[in-house]
């Protein structure tokens, strides 16, 4: 049973209290955007075997978004922060970096990552 | 190969079955192949198995990271149906649905084809209308479907609760000709048969690194060294999304483990499959007697093989609530596969940004009943670089153009 802790109430919150939400960090393209740039942001995700970094909402506690890092072959979480950074915190990037050396976060797109509310 | 058969039994059986060829053998590589399949699940074998008989392409390796079928092919529900809304969806599993009726004599391997018939429960007026709909579609298609009523539901299959208190069964969509076949069997029969035509099928065998020059694809870098090829399909399902980016590009999937269990084996109580979909499970007896069940997917990304307890709990909640009968029943286990989700719902039989390389994935919690028009297709692809009819409707390029094939909405749930 995956187990996240919300950043912003601070529950520790069970995965059938949380919705899942997908890949994190997607940067988000509007009007005037390439066909490639859409495909890119409604379509193409890392689906990484490793850290993944992804979103979820608190649905059936605080109702708030947050992001969490956790890796999808072990399950280990290395931790989870506000949707309102732009990054994974350094303490997650340094877990995350010890279980799986040679990671990095590599945002999928140069821009403003997508901050949710 | 020596064929199977009454006469072949009978001779082994006076000589203690000291004279059967081995089904496929597991040799070393050699440097070079004219096509290299990654994956030998079913639809990798069934892939190289259709290279070899439409195209004569038989220089042929099918390579596989761990045992032969031991991934979605060895972990599904065994459910084959072709009772899709699309048009491109009912074309290629209903090929492939015809391909399973003849499969075993084709292969000279039993693969226990069951043709029971398939009943999906239409639990809510949604769903009435919806699969009306779907077999008003099918019979334009040439797949034979019909709606049957409450009554029929339950002459068909007598161990349903119609009456239930949340979702009463207001009619079903059946497709007569639907049914089961033995999953490990399928991908057996095709790899003897693709041995048969000398094609190298080499287990324990991981890619490590797709070897590119100039946009193509030169080869392959494996845990066996390195393995040049012309041509090369990639056939991993849940593990789509590294081999990609091992080849420099991206692909519009999310791998998900996706449940099933088995219960104890009971005597035989019903004889068709029956799938719950307003409730989300399903379920079908296997020769033995267990009761096969599977639900739907864990809705984040995992490679786990393993799946989070609550979905099996839903799921047996939901078959307790549609089949009373099976309450009591113990289970005997429980596994889990990583299915490759699309944006769609639909699969990817598809060319890629390299050349020389074509992708076969995104059959996401339904393909098992796929694996012969699957393979027939992606075959027809690799041979000729371009894809035939049933292909076509399936490249990536529908992502980026909205031509989307969409059986999640079709569907309303996984399937």
């Amino acid at each position: 049973m995956l187990t996240l802790t919300c950043p912003h109430c601070g529950v520790q919150a069970d995965e059938t209290e949380l919705l899942p939400g997908g890949e994190a960090h997607l940067k988000r393209h509007g009007p005037g955007s390439s066909e490639e740039e859409f495909e890119g942001y409604l379509f193409h995700r890392q689906n990484p075997k490793g850290p993944h970094l992804e979103r979820w909402r608190h649905a059936f506690g605080c109702g708030k978004w947050f992001l969490a890092a956790r890796d999808t072959v072990t399950m280990q979480v290395f931790g989870t922060y506000p949707a309102s950074l732009a990054t994974p915190t350094d303490e997650i990037r340094r877990r995350a970096g010890v279980e799986r050396p040679g990671w990095g976060f590599e945002p999928g797109v140069p821009g403003e990552p997508e901050a949710v509310e | 190969m020596r064929r199977y058969s009454v006469f072949a039994l009978a001779r082994e059986g006076l000589r203690h079955h000291s004279g059967w060829d081995r089904a496929w053998t597991s040799p070393a590589p050699k440097s070079r192949y004219d096509v290299v399949v990654v994956g030998a699940g079913g639809h990798g074998l069934a892939t190289a198995y259709y290279l070899g008989k439409n195209f004569g392409i038989r220089n042929v390796a099918v390579i596989e990271k761990g045992w032969l079928g031991g991934g979605n092919t060895g972990r599904n529900t065994t459910i084959i149906r072709s009772n899709y809304l699309q048009d491109p969806s009912a074309a290629i599993y209903e090929k492939s649905r015809s391909l399973y009726e003849t499969l075993s004599q084709e292969l000279n391997y039993n693969v226990m084809f069951s043709p029971r018939g398939v009943m999906m429960l239409a639990q809510t007026q949604h769903e009435v209308r919806g699969y009306k709909r779907t077999a008003e579609a099918n019979a334009l298609q040439g797949v034979e479907t019909e709606f049957i009523s409450p009554a029929r539901v339950k002459e068909l299959c007598p161990i349903i609760h119609i009456e239930g208190p949340r979702y009463p069964v207001l009619g079903a969509l059946w497709q007569a000709r639907g049914g089961t076949a033995r999953h490990d069997a399928v991908a057996w029969g095709y790899a003897r048969a693709c041995a048969d035509m000398g094609m190298d099928i080499i287990e324990q065998c991981e890619v490590k690194g797709v070897l590119t020059a100039n946009g193509k694809v030169s080869g392959v870098e494996t845990s066996k060294g390195a393995i040049g090829c012309d041509k090369l399909a990639i056939v991993v399902a849940g593990h789509s999304s590294v081999l990609a980016e091992m080849g420099g590009f991206r692909m519009p999937i999310e791998s998900m483990p996706l449940q099933a269990l088995v219960s104890e084996p009971i005597k035989p109580c019903m004889d068709v499959v029956v799938m719950a979909n307003t409730v989300h499970g399903y379920m079908s007896q296997s020769d033995k007697g267990e009761m096969v069940i599977g639900g739907g997917t864990d809705g984040y990304n995992a490679y786990t093989q393993r799946g989070s307890f609550h979905h099996i709990e839903e799921t047996v909640r939901a078959l307790i609530e549609t089949f009373p009968i099976i309450s009591r029943l113990k289970m005997l286990r429980q596994w889990g596969g990583i299915v490759d989700m699309t944006g769609d719902r639909s699969p990817i039989i598809s060319r890629t940004p390299l050349d020389n390389c074509f992708i076969n994935c995104g059959w996401g919690t339904g393909g098992f009943k796929a694996i012969p028009g699957s393979g027939w297709a992606m075959a027809e692809l690799v041979a000729k670089g371009e894809p035939g009819p049933l292909a076509a409707s399936f490249g990536l390029e529908r992502f980026r153009e909205g031509r989307f094939i969409d059986e999640s909405v079709a569907a309303g749930v996984a399937h």
